[in-house]
């Protein structure tokens, strides 16, 4: 398309996450309308437009404040780690304060208009050569005067102003309903051509905060809902989910998984960009092959290992008995252990964790054991956004990572079976780890369901654990239903039950 | 002597700011002859005036004197109400409403 998408520059806000699903940032002197419920996090969002401006960009802003003071916005934006007044002494940020003061009622009597208002705004642009200008907010200002037809008359004048001085603005404004109509005044959608809304809404007992592009005046941008998060450390955080242009080369590289009869398996080693998705039962020997998974990258690798399951303690007392030291490797740091209880914090917040932990440690493997137990505590929609945000993380850094899983459906009675189609759809390498019961006994068998680019052994394997670790094994040809989770052997147990040499019919008896 | 005084912000030459202006200067002359003061402001000349009184809408009276000091939006078309609103009808004037 051709047109204003190729005239309208952007103006990257410097907002995490936000200019990649804007696809580059806000329209470049135009405004752009914020709309939210209370709460939604319109304000923060305001402050972070211009906070970001100048410590990324050096670009100098005017906030204009009529919901809060500009006092309690200083105070606030202190706890963010943005010292405005410093700004402000340093001409950077320039408050127009249009907050009420309290007690003090306005009567009107006759026309009026908001020039005053316009005319102090441009004073302040003026005056630090604002490059953004936040506006926060338009329904709080105007709801201390009735006349709509005003109201609409003066967004528009306050709207013309600000472009022709070729400023970026961002003017928020307050939402009824998450969902239903428009905002406070239903003027604010019509005269703005670049809409954004934030969204706070209780879904499945669970808070999810989304930030959605509504309208961009034709210009490319990335539509739909995306989870957002407000982090101590960096604000105001849109999560990636698997975003385009992250996947544009693939590794050929191969590295090992830790087990050489699983290396075989999966032809060879992994490549060193693979999602592997392990999924298996309690016990069966995930965090098992997760330990040798990550010692193998020895010597010079180092691994993050986020166990859900287990307290740091226990996952270095367990590893302890498979004869690795996991304390070693952590004081060679070559080993990150981050354990956290699911419950603790949003998939969001685990997200940016992570995050942090891998931006941090610069690991070249991830282990996360398991997926599951954040299962239990989000909705099976947020845990697949946790995954795709990770994995876009991990992928751009051509980490080898290792996820774990119970098999879905498992953790949750009643949990939906699609989750793990999901999943493996967005895993490179889909392995499985399955009791067999046969009769008198239970067996372990593994098998590699998909490995992208690469061949792999299609045999169901036995698996046995012992102390030195896990063993692949012989092929378990009569081996059916591991998929569905039941795995038995198929024949019909001969008379006297002698399972080991039963005969090849696998159809058995009558 | 003046014991009334107003600050009337007003942005621009326009219709309205010198309907407001004319529209203070008749209730001050109906209601305090040679007992008031207004000073006009043009915050589109001295945005910094209307910026330290905080001004929002204009025109705007603010009664500076005597306390409490009052604000009123708007042209004051409406003399009535203009005139209770800013405390002048109290003062015996033409405009009274309040007497019978």
């Amino acid at each position: 398309m051709t047109g204003p998408a190729d005239t309208i520059e952007r103006l990257p806000t410097g907002i995490s996450g936000f200019d990649d699903i804007a696809a580059g940032g806000l329209p470049a002197g135009r405004p752009t309308l914020l709309t939210g419920t209370t709460g939604s996090g319109k304000t923060l969002f305001a402050v972070e437009f211009l906070a970001r401006g100048i410590l990324r960009f050096g670009e100098p802003g005017v906030f204009v404040t009529s919901e809060e003071t500009a006092g309690a916005i200083r105070r606030n934006a202190i706890s963010q780690g943005f010292d405005v007044g410093r700004w402000e002494s340093d001409g950077m940020w320039t408050f127009v304060d249009a907050s009420a003061d309290i007690g003090e009622g306005i009567e009107t009597v006759g026309t009026y208009d908001f020039g005053a208002l316009i005319a102090r705004i441009e004073h302040a642009i003026r005056g630090n050569g604002a490059k953004r200008v936040s506006f926060d907010s338009f329904s709080s200002i105007f709801s201390r005067f009735d006349n709509v037809g005003i109201i609409r008359h003066e967004l528009v004048r306050i709207v013309a102003a600000l472009k022709s001085l070729g400023t970026t603005l961002l003017l928020t404004s307050e939402r009824i309903h998450e969902y239903d109509g428009l905002s406070r005044y239903s003027v604010e959608e019509f005269v703005l051509d670049n809409v954004i809304v934030l969204r706070n809404v209780l879904l499945e007992e669970r808070r999810r905060r989304t930030i959605e592009i509504v309208k961009f005046r034709g210009l490319p941008h990335r539509t739909g809902e995306w989870l957002f998060t407000i982090d101590p450390r960096e604000g105001f955080v849109v999560i990636p989910l698997g975003l385009p242009g992250t996947l544009d080369h693939a590794s050929y590289a191969r590295v090992l998984t830790g087990n050489a009869g699983l290396d075989r398996m999966v032809g060879g080693g992994l490549f060193k960009d693979a999602i592997v998705l392990l999924t298996g039962p309690a016990g069966v020997g995930k965090t098992l092959t997760a330990l040798h998974f990550a010692d193998a990258g020895r010597p010079e690798e180092r691994c993050l290992f986020c166990t859900f399951d287990e307290t740091h303690g226990q996952l270095v007392r367990n590893a302890a008995s498979w004869g690795l030291d996991l304390d070693a490797m952590q004081a060679a740091n070559r080993l990150l252990v981050s354990a956290a209880y699911p419950q603790t914090a949003t998939p969001e917040e685990h997200f940016l964790r992570l995050r942090h932990a891998i931006s941090d440690f610069r690991p070249t493997r991830v282990v996360i054991d398991t997926l599951s137990s954040l299962e239990r505590v989000v909705t099976a929609r947020s845990l697949l956004d946790f995954v795709i945000a990770l994995t876009t993380v991990l992928r751009e850094r051509e980490i080898t990572a290792l996820i774990t899983a119970t098999p879905m459906g498992q953790a949750v009675a009643g949990g939906s079976l699609a989750g793990t189609v999901e999943l493996a759809s967005i895993a490179d390498v889909t392995i499985m780890l399955r009791y067999v019961e046969r009769t008198g006994d239970i067996q372990r068998a593994i098998a590699v369901l998909q490995t992208r680019g690469s061949s792999h052994d299609h045999a169901i394997r036995q698996v046995t654990i012992d102390d030195t670790g896990m063993h692949i094994g012989e092929p378990l040809p009569r081996v059916a239903h591991v998929l569905s989770g039941s795995a038995a052997l198929t024949e019909h147990p001969p008379w006297p039950a002698e399972p080991d040499t039963a005969s090849g019919d696998p159809t058995g008896g009558p | 002597m003046t014991d009334y005084s107003f600050r009337l912000y007003v942005a621009g030459r326009t219709a309205r700011s010198q309907a407001a202006v004319s529209n203070l200067r008749f209730l001050c002359e109906s209601n305090l002859p040679s007992r008031y003061e207004i000073e006009v402001i043009d915050a589109i000349e001295r945005p910094d005036l209307a910026e330290d009184a905080r001004i929002l809408a204009t025109p705007t009276v603010v009664r500076i004197a005597p306390a409490p000091q009052l604000r009123v939006i708007g042209d004051l078309s409406d003399h009535g109400r203009a005139a209770d609103i800013l405390g002048l009808s109290d003062n015996g004037g033409l405009l009274s409403r309040r007497s019978p």
